[in-house]
Parts: structure tokens; sequence; C-alpha cells
């Protein structure tokens, strides 16, 4: 009699992915996929300097191109208000460059025409006179006295900084400093990245002059975000904007920002009075999108003899490029840096935090974090493993005893975080287990017998994950919210939507698992859409792991909503009160009496056909969630590496993985994330970087140039679980896409840097190519920045 | 029968040369009239109407782009689609047949090797290239065998599954 949950899909349950049927057959639908009759296409002519003025722009050629509809420049767009945008860190951004270009690979010009060649032919008619100026290639260039300034566009703006910000007890943390025994010091560079989904940005814009109706279909994790965006700065009525995100071919953050090239799509439909559609070559994607990181990490740690952390100063300097970009929660300007140290029992901490502007691509993204939670939990391992060594101390041990106990939580971190909930230690243990910690010594002196050097890095960490609540997080003033809406049908089949917009996370597949865990309506009956701002409750959009934490909450508060309902409807029907009515997975019934119930699909029938008298027919609501805290998933990444001190080449040897995201909904889909994740995050420790010359020519504006691992290099993972529910979300989850790539690069570098111990080098900055590894064996020294520009030092 | 891209537009400029091929595209053989420089992923995609072929990187790197060409897995981003006249291309819709699926297709489903779907139809390509030769490969072979084709959301570990899951069937179909 009774469900059983796993069979119909519910939580806990590894079901196969819904949307899996149409991507194996080659039907997805992504933006590029999409056909509108009479469609134009958009080219962007992009700048080859980094810094310079617009003397002139000569388009003639191209307007005689045939097949060419319309040439749009900075000029024209100014003409309309549209020159410069809104970012969402509360700056401006050039659409198409009117003054100076400010990066290489900057909008500057746009051709539509009738296919994607003439418009590209037509790009390379175009004329400009540039005068080229000094480019500023990192922030040392950028604060120097004697700099150009970068944004002489912006009234007031005072050389290249971006801001000073600050967070912490300044007071308390210096006297920390002096009461210590031992103080530690690491000074890093994580290296500029890109999320680079395989699938780049683009939109299809359809402007129809009869009814008023703008439809954009685009790459946007956001879709609610860009219209209100739009209806914003284009002064169109919100009402007329509809933003249709269809397939996602990956975001990881890069399609959260809206990009010059989606507003002058729009123009151009508006323009033409024809759809207009824009699809970004892999270049414009990897030259002018968001990109993630580069910021130079400084700090120390003060601590007493036996191990105990006291305090901790972090200082960071972040490279912004030429405008400020950064989507992130507009309270904070270095995102969640702040979260550093969470998982550890600090007293104190203070943060100082700059940011310059550079002639470089805008748009530091999360790649696949929760604003800046990366370079956070990056430097933090690295400084926790630089302490032990300091205090020679084993680097397990030394986290063992400053964790944060499990009876601790709730607890407030040294920068004001409160974390809710873990078992930092169990996790600890079974990842040593797993690696072979004990039998490490042994085996590393084995290796070292065939001229190999073996070493082992852990990395142990909570993060924030799942925007917001809405006291602290907003963007641009949009609370950080997120929301569901659940139909159910008469026959007891449902839709469910939500304001989340899923990006191959699978949750097509997942929410509906949610739901069949409330309802007890197996997942296959659910039908679940999202991405239409037209049918889909307004949400904030799917990054920063927040679609569980927030979405999915909103999806089981939805659900009891409708239940609330069905259990007046299971009364009316089994001629008894409210108040006497049990539930159990899919069914209402009469206490003392189980066998004599209905199920929920007769309560659905029941709301549209014998509804008792005074109710309102129909069973459907729709909830919005606000979630009380941020959920705290905990992670335990080791890597055990070995090098050949010949080349500086080093390969993984085990890989263990330790995931704690509380309450698992689907396991399959969880253990994909962290594969995923982890992959990141060996491409960031390898290879996957993205640097300029001193001219400020990109290098990593291709796949030449910008190396992804393949199925070749990327090591295997082993995957463990441990389960804490995260206490205020309903069904106990916590976010947990984003925790392999942020803990885990310090897994591989802690590992190389514990092979290194003994070679007098105490950190090379990523990527850890052969070359630098090398270097660092033969010279002994470390190898700080990033190549082939370096910076500081 | 279509030009360029999707819309017969204005007439193209003269010297533009047009020319009429014939490709043999999942054992039928369609028609188009092409520029000399279209690429064939967009013969595939605009003429013929086979977005399952997925443009990424348009420098052969990332292998979304992959059909099998006579059989052998090619990127089709750079390649010009006259240079398929009167060849055999097999693209992703021409792997299952009206009742069934291919064993690709399912291991790909079953052993969670897909997340955002935009590599999978290049990635199950270039699988059905290894296990037309290879119906018995180890993991190092099937590493080998994807590793033009990349892939940003799985790390790989459950596409190799898949293949190895497919290969299992396929071997059991044989016997």
């Amino acid at each position: 009699m009774k469900l059983d949950e796993v069979k119909i899909g519910g939580m806990g349950a590894s079901r196969r992915r819904v949307e899996d049927n149409r991507f194996i057959r080659g039907k997805g639908n992504y933006v590029d996929d999409i056909v509108l009759p009479g469609m134009l296409h958009m080219e962007i002519l992009r700048s080859p300097l980094a810094h310079a003025r617009i003397k002139s722009i000569d388009t003639s050629a191209a307007w005689d191109m045939p097949g060419v509809r319309l040439v749009l420049t900075g000029e024209m767009m100014a003409a309309r208000n549209l020159a410069w945008m809104p970012t969402l860190s509360y700056d401006t951004a050039a659409v198409l460059a009117t003054d100076k270009v400010r990066f290489q690979g900057q909008e500057v010009c746009a051709v539509i025409a009738d296919d994607p060649y003439i418009a590209k032919d037509a790009c390379g008619k175009i004329v400009v006179e540039y005068e080229v100026l000094p480019p500023i290639v990192n922030p040392v260039q950028a604060a120097a006295p004697d700099a150009v300034q970068i944004r002489d566009d912006k009234a007031g703006q005072v050389g290249n900084k971006v801001f000073d910000w600050e967070i912490g007890d300044k007071a308390r943390t210096d006297k920390a400093f002096a009461d210590a025994d031992v103080v530690s010091k690491i000074e890093l560079h994580y290296p500029r990245t890109h999320p680079s989904p395989m699938e780049t940005c683009g939109s299809l814009a359809d402007y129809d002059r009869a009814t008023g109706k703008l439809t954009v279909y685009m790459t946007s994790q956001a879709p609610h975000i860009v219209r209100a965006a739009v209806a914003m700065v284009a002064e169109l009525p919100e009402q007329n904007i509809r933003i249709v995100t269809p397939d996602i071919g990956g975001g990881f953050g890069n399609k959260v920002p809206i990009y010059p090239g989606y507003v002058i799509a729009i123009l151009a439909s508006i323009l033409t009075e024809k759809p207009v559609k824009w699809i970004e070559d892999k270049t414009g994607n990897l030259t002018s999108t968001g990109f993630g990181r580069d910021v130079y990490l400084k700090g120390e740690m003060a601590m007493r003899k036996d191990g105990k952390i006291l305090g901790v100063r972090m200082n960071t300097i972040s490279d912004h490029g030429a405008f400020f970009a950064d989507a992130q929660p507009s309270k904070f300007k270095i995102g969640l840096m702040h979260s550093a140290f969470a998982a550890y029992d600090i007293p104190t901490a203070h943060m100082f935090a700059t940011g310059y502007y550079t002639n470089k691509a805008p748009g530091g993204v999360a790649y696949r974090c929760s604003f800046r939670v990366t370079e956070a939990m990056f430097f933090q391992e690295r400084m926790v493993q630089a302490a032990a060594d300091d205090l020679g101390m084993d680097q397990a041990e030394f986290r063992r005893i400053n964790f944060v106990k499990d009876e601790q939580h709730p607890h407030r971190t040294a920068f004001g975080f409160l974390t809710d909930s873990g078992q930092y230690e169990k996790c600890l243990d079974i990842g040593l287990e797993a690696i072979g910690y004990k039998n490490f010594a042994a085996e590393k002196a084995e290796a070292a017998k065939r001229g190999r050097l073996l070493g082992i890095g852990i990395s142990t960490m909570t993060e924030p994950l799942g925007a917001g609540n809405s006291r602290e997080y907003d963007i641009l003033g949009i609370k950080m919210f997120d929301s569901a809406e659940l139909r159910i049908h008469m026959s007891g089949k449902a839709l469910l939507r939500t304001g989340s917009r899923g990006q191959g996370t699978g949750h097509e597949t997942t929410w509906a698992q949610i739901v069949a865990h409330e309802l007890g309506i197996p997942a296959d009956d659910i039908l679940v859409e999202e991405g239409d701002t037209d049918t889909a409750p307004f949400g904030m959009g799917t990054y920063a792991s927040r679609s569980t934490p927030v979405a999915g909450a909103a999806i089981a508060m939805v659900a009891r909503k409708v239940r609330a309902k069905a259990r007046k409807l299971a009364a009316h029907l089994l001629e008894v009160s409210e108040e006497d009515i049990e539930w159990e997975l899919g069914r209402f019934y009469v206490r003392g009496n189980q066998e004599r119930g209905v199920t929920i699909q007769e309560c659905a029938m029941a709301a549209y056909s014998n509804m008792p008298d005074g109710m309102e027919p129909g069973l459907e609501n729709v909830a919005y969630y606000d979630p009380p805290n941020l959920t705290w998933p905990f992670a335990c990444y080791i890597a055990k590496v070995e090098i050949d001190p010949e080349t500086g080449v080093w390969d993984v040897l085990q890989f263990v993985a330790v995931d704690d995201c509380g309450v698992r909904i689907n396991p399959m889909i969880v253990e994909g994330q962290i594969m995923g994740g982890l992959t990141e995050a060996y491409a960031m420790a390898n290879m996957q970087y993205q640097t300029y010359d001193e001219e400020g020519n990109i290098i990593g504006g291709n796949y030449m140039d910008f190396l992804l691992p393949t199925a070749w290099e990327t090591p295997g993972f082993e995957l463990y679980e441990v389960v804490t529910p995260c206490p205020h979300h309903p069904i106990g989850a916590k976010g947990v896409g984003e925790c392999a790539t942020v803990g885990g690069p310090a897994a591989f570098v802690n590992a190389v840097m514990d092979a290194l111990k003994d070679k007098g080098v105490r950190n090379i900055d990523m990527p850890l190519m052969p070359n630098r590894v090398y270097e660092a064996l033969t010279t002994g020294k470390d190898v700080y920045g990033m190549p082939p520009v370096r910076s500081g030092n | 029968m279509s030009s360029l891209y999707e819309e017969i537009k204005s007439a193209p400029a003269s010297d533009i040369p047009v020319r009429q091929i014939t490709v043999n595209v999942n054992g039928e053989p369609r028609t188009a009239n092409v520029e000399p420089r279209l690429l064939l992923v967009h013969l595939l995609r605009q003429a013929f109407k086979l977005t399952g072929t997925h443009s990424g990187c348009d420098t052969t790197n990332c292998g979304a782009c992959t059909v099998l060409f006579d059989g052998r897995p090619i990127k089709s981003c750079t390649m010009l689609a006259v240079q398929a006249e009167g060849h055999n291309v097999e693209t992703v819709e021409g792997l299952a047949s009206a009742s069934e699926l291919n064993p690709i297709q399912e291991g790909f489903k079953q052993e969670h090797a897909l997340q955002c779907g935009f590599c999978t139809p290049g990635m199950m390509m270039a699988a059905k290239a290894l296990l037309e030769e290879n119906l018995n490969p180890t993991e190092d072979e099937i590493r080998w065998a994807l590793s033009g084709n990349l892939c940003r959301c799985t790390g790989y570990q459950n596409i190799v599954k898949a293949v190895l899951w497919a290969a299992e069937k396929m071997r059991a179909e044989l016997n």
C-alpha cells in the first residue's frame, strides 16, 4: 500500500535524466538552433588593440556590400542613449565603443546581414583609425602614479582604482598577531581564467512593431534579471518583453551578465523590424565575456606554538579589466572573499581589498563559484598548508585542531558569516583513510628510490552557497529570493515552473523529484518548465549553486501549500474534519483507519469536479522563498601526485573527494556535478588560464592557446559521501554544483608543493605547468605570477 | 533545396559562385546550392536542418561538430561543404532507428554521461567510430579515441563508462 519513494522517482532516487531524451537524439534546442522567418545575422567587429582612442570609423564599404542590412557604430548607439549600459556592479560598460577602446576584443561595430558570412565579410570592410594609448595589463601598472587613466569617461574617477574595501576587526586582529608565537605568510596569484562553456553566448531578438512585443531568445542563466534590465535600459514596457532561455550549452557563470551583443541585437531588430540572431564565436567569448579570478592574494596567519590559529590577515588586489562588471551581490565589492576560513575556529580576522581597472576584458564573473569563494578557499587552504609546514605540524592534524567542531554550529565566523552545520572531522577521516594517509611516508620513500617525488595535498572547506537571504543579498537592489509555481491537473499530473534556469544541471529531473517527495506524485508525471519569463514566476536565476538552496526550497514550499489545500479536499471526500486527516506519501487517510483514504490524484480530480461548497476550484499555487541563511556544504579533497623531476610533469595517482552537501535529491546528478567540478579544478591547477602580453594582447583567446583537459589527461576521481542535513532548508539540502571547482584547485597545488617541500620551494602559482614546476625544482625558488607576463615582484 | 542559410534572401552577389552538391547524409542523398566557402557544419545545420551537430570553437579543437565522414570521425567546422560532395556523412540524427536508440545513446543516458548536452552529439559520433573498429576497448583506448572531443561538464569519467556500457550491449547483441 505504502508508496516506495525511490520507485516513484522521489528524493534519493538516481533517476535517469528527463532532458537526456532530447540531447542524445540531437534534439536539444540551443539558441543557435532557433530559426525565425526572415531572420538576419549579426557579427561584431572587435578592437585589435588593448587601449586606443578612436579617431574615425568608416563603414561605407560595409554598407555597400550586397546582403548588408545595417551597420551600427557607437555613435549610432549613443544617438539612442545606448552606447553605454549599467553593469551588475554599479559601473557602466560600453556597448559599442565611442571614445576609446579599453581592451582587446572590445565591441566597436556591428553588421547585420542576410547571413553570417556576409556579416563577417562586411566587418572586414570597416576601417577604424586608432591612436594607440599605453596599455595597462596588471594592477601594479594601474596603480602607478603616472598611469594613464583608463576610465576617463567617468566623472569623478581618479586614477585607475575601482574600490577600496575592508571587513573584519583590525584592532583585535593586530592584537592577535602581537600575541602570536608564530606568524606564517603567503603570497599568491590566482590566475585569470575563463568559464568557457562549450556553447558561446548568443541571442535572437525579435521585435514585432505591430504588437510592440520584444521576444529575445538568449543564453542567460538569469532571464528575469535580463527582462528587468531591458525594461529599465531600453525603456520598453516590461509586459511586452519576453526573455526565453532555451537549452544552455553550459554556463558556469559566463552567462549571467548582460553583454553588448544582446543589446545591439535587440536594437538591430527594432531598427530592421526583422529577427536578428547573434552567435558569438569562440574568440569573442574568450576575449570579451565574463572571465574569472585574476586576484593577487597576500596574507598571514597568527598561531600559538601548539598550532591553534589566533587570527588571520588577508589582502587582495583584484584586476577587473576595463569595466567593473562583476556579477555579485551589490553590497560586497570583492564578492564573498570574506567567507575564507569559515571551516576554522578563528577568533579574529581582517581583510583589505583593492580593485583596479586594467586594459583587459571586463566582467569578473563567479566562475562556478559563489562570488570569489574560489579565490577565498584557495587562499585559505594554501595558507593552512604553509602554516602547518612552518609549525612543523602534520597538515591533517593542523586542520583537525582548528576545525569548527560539529557541536559548535551554528558558528559565527571571524568575518561574520553564520555556518549552519557540518561534520568536518568525519569527512577528513574518511578522506585520509581512502587515500592511505598513514602509509604515505613509506610510499613516498619507495617512490624516491625510483627517482620520483610524491606529494599529498589536502583541501578542506565549507563555502556559502545559495545566495542569498534578502537582508544581505541583492543585485542592483533586487533581492535574491526565488520562486516556484505548481499546477496539478485534474488527472493528478502536474506542471512545475521555477524562476531558476538549469544549464545542464538536471533541473527537469530533480525538481520533479522534490515534488514527488512532497506529494507522492510520480516524478514521471511532472513536467518541469523554466526559462520563459512570460510563463515562469520571477526568479533570480541559476548561479552560485543557488538553485537547490533557493528554488529547490521554493518547490518544496509550493508543494506543501498544494498539499494543504488537498488536505481540505481529502476531508471533504472522506467526510471527516480536516483535523482527523493524516498524510503519508501520496495519500491522505482517516486517523485510526489507515485503510480509509484518498490519493493525491483523487484530491486533484475533486479540485476540478467535486470541491466543497465555498472552496475555490483548482489545485495550484506559487511560492516565493527567501532563505534564512546561505547553505554550508563541506568538502574534503585529497590529491596524491607524483612528479618526474626530469621534466616537471606531475601525474595524479589518486584523488579522493568527500562531499557533504546535505540531503541528496538525485545522487547520480550530485556525483556528476562533483566530477565535473573536479575536472575544472584540475584544469585551473594545470593549464586553463588567460594572460596578456605587455601590449595587452590576450593569450588564451582561442582553444589553441586556452587549454582544456581532454578525456586523456583528466584523472579519475573517487567519491565519498557524508550527509549533514541543512537545518534551515525544507528538505535539508545544500548547494553542491560549485564545491569541487572551489575546493579542488588547492588539493592539486598543495600536493605538488608537498612533493617539493624539501626543495626549498614554498609556492608555484597556478597554472602548474611542467616548465614552472621544473623551474622551481631546479632553482629552489618560488614561481610567482602569470606566464608570460610577470607582475609584482 | 536551399541556398546558403535558412531563408533565400536577396539574390547573392553575382561574383560569388554557387555550386550544386549532393551529399549522402544518414543514408539519404541531399542536394543544396552552396558557396564554395560554406562549411560542412553549416550545410548540415542550416541547409539540412540537422541542428544536432553543434559548432563550438571554429578551430577543430572542441569536437562538438564531429560527424562521421565515410565512417571516419571528422570535425565539420573545418571541412568545406563542397568537399563532402558524393561522400557519406553520418550525424547524431542518424544514430537511432525509428524504433530504437543506438546502444551508445542508451549508454550515455544510463551512465549520466552528459549534462548540458552540447558536446554529446560529437562525443557519441566519436564513440561510434571507435566501437565500429573495436568492440572491446579498454578505458585507455576510449579516453584516447575521445581525446579530440572536449566536455566541460562531466569530467569524462561517466562518458568512458557510457562507452563501456554500449560496447557490452553491442557485444551481447552480436552473440
